[in-house]
């Protein structure tokens, strides 16, 4: 119900002032850089999520359970405490002397900590499910450990890399919690979509916002869809 | 080996530990005393008692739909239902800015209900009730994902048995299907307290933020940041993360639970 005010609301003009509102180049500029940043992320956090999760699964270590339970801190953590404790460590009061404070590395940084959990958790699983005597029988046959991940590893993890990935872009282009404090939120510099359509409401022009929103919502129900094929199409796979 | 695991630390250290540590230390740098201080300023204890408010309607609120919900996908089968399930996934992919938005757009002056709500009196806008509803709608799919998996596993045919034998629904929901899946509810009805404690961006849009008066403890972060209060923010902040740690506390202890019933 809600969804059906936003859509109908950024259509009230028609057309024309839909698309005049999506392509004001402050929009636009946002909208790149959203997207840009979100990229970005799915792609670090799909190799530092891959092997966090590889290394919680197939590691021993001493307080194991701890880093485990560390993981859903970013999830539990209110977004803003978040940006807040990101820019302690990385602002201008920084005491190691790394300031991104209002750049663009500041936004990634942000979508990083936020979707810290996302690749984690959907591989963990799959590595947990896949037996270990596979890996060992490959490299008792002589494989190097770089063809034991390629070769058995990666194509049993990759469809819960993807879903995880799509859901940490899902939650990246959205992000707007820990954005706000940590962006300065510079028009045409630093300013996401999120931020854009809060500010285009605060002056008063829902319609604006609107249209960037079914943007954003076109942008997440994509993904869902994305995700539940790659489901589907893993559950399928485990059968045949 | 060992190099990957220094790779993983690093990351994480850097990303999460080192700043989570950093704040700590600030707030607590000039004594607690300090701390509390700002913590007792009378729009901080109202925001504190604000949170909490929110959160009681919209836990108990998301625990039965999301139980409802859970039922319908696994146990029904009827048309719509594979975009029910997308549905009711999608407040996990969508920015709670859009969120606000349209619940904005929904109950504002000019909105579909907003006419009707303000000729009676009600005002649900810049007030509790829309903070509510924008609360409930970003923390919808947590029960209902957590509960789904569980009713798959656990089968129907002690449902039916209990049916044949001629429990009524109710019944059987009650004596059967609640307690099998009541491990699965518990984390569900968790993740939807943490993510209620800590919704920022819908409420943001919705509340107006009037200092005193509908102002969350998440926006009182903000607030305290942007009138140069760091202190203040960083004392609201450590007592947001407490809690997010007590979640964490509480998830790790259920989920292995979860496995064994």
């Amino acid at each position: 119900m809600p969804l059906a005010a936003l859509v109908w609301s950024s259509t009230k003009e028609g057309g024309r002032g839909f698309w005049d509102a999506v392509s004001a180049p402050e929009a636009v500029s946002a909208l790149k850089l959203t997207l840009g940043a979100s990229v970005a992320v799915a792609l670090i956090g799909a190799v530092m999520g891959t092997i966090t999760a590889w290394v919680l699964v197939r590691d021993e270590f001493r307080g194991k359970a701890l880093v485990n339970a560390l993981i859903d801190l970013p999830f539990a953590l209110p977004t803003i405490v978040a940006g807040l404790t990101l820019l302690a460590l990385y602002g201008p009061a920084s005491p190691i002397r790394v300031d991104v404070a209002y750049t663009r590395a500041s936004i990634v940084l942000a979508m990083l900590f936020v979707t810290l959990p996302f690749v984690v958790r959907t591989v963990q699983p799959v590595l947990l499910e896949l037996d270990a005597e596979l890996e060992q029988a490959a490299r008792s046959l002589g494989a190097t450990e770089r063809q034991v991940f390629r070769r058995i590893v990666f194509p049993n993890v990759l469809p819960g890399i993807l879903s995880g990935v799509a859901l940490a872009f899902a939650k990246a282009v959205g992000e707007f919690g820990a954005l706000v404090i940590v962006s300065g939120n510079l028009p045409y510099k630093t300013e996401v979509s999120s931020v854009y359509i809060f500010s285009r409401i605060e002056s008063g022009d829902p319609a604006g916002a609107s249209a960037v929103a079914v943007c954003l919502l076109a942008i997440s129900f994509g993904l869902l869809l994305t995700i539940g094929a790659v489901r589907h199409f893993a559950t399928r796979h485990d059968h045949a | 080996m060992l190099r990957l695991r220094t790779i993983a630390f690093g990351y994480l250290a850097a990303i999460l530990l080192g700043p989570v540590s950093l704040v700590f230390y600030r707030t607590f740098e000039n004594g607690a005393g300090a701390a509390w201080a700002a913590l007792s300023t009378p729009e901080t204890i109202h925001a504190f008692k604000l949170t909490p408010i929110i959160t009681a309607i919209a836990v108990p609120a998301n625990t039965i739909f999301g139980i409802a919900c859970a039922l319908a996908i696994v146990r029904r089968t009827f048309p719509g239902k594979g975009l029910l399930n997308a549905f009711v996934d999608l407040p996990l992919a969508l920015s709670p800015v859009v969120v606000g938005l349209a619940l904005f757009l929904l109950y504002g002056r000019e909105g579909w209900f907003g006419s009707w709500l303000s000729e009676h009196g009600v005002q649900v806008l810049f007030a509790l009730p829309s903070m509510v509803v924008a609360t409930i709608f970003v923390s919808l799919p947590f029960v209902t994902r957590a509960v789904v998996p569980a009713l798959r596993e656990i089968g129907d045919e002690q449902e039916q048995a209990a049916r044949t034998l001629g429990a009524s629904s109710w019944q059987t929901f009650r004596r059967i299907t609640l307690p099998a899946i009541r491990w699965a509810v518990i984390y569900g009805v968790i993740l939807t307290t943490a993510r209620s404690l800590g919704e920022y961006g819908a409420v943001a849009v919705v509340s107006g933020r009037l200092q005193g008066e509908t102002e969350t403890a998440t926006l009182r972060v903000q607030e305290r940041y942007e009138s140069f209060d760091i202190a203040g923010a960083y004392a609201i902040s450590i007592v947001l993360a407490f809690m997010a740690v007590l979640v964490l506390v509480a998830m790790t202890f259920i989920k292995p639970r979860e496995g064994t019933t």
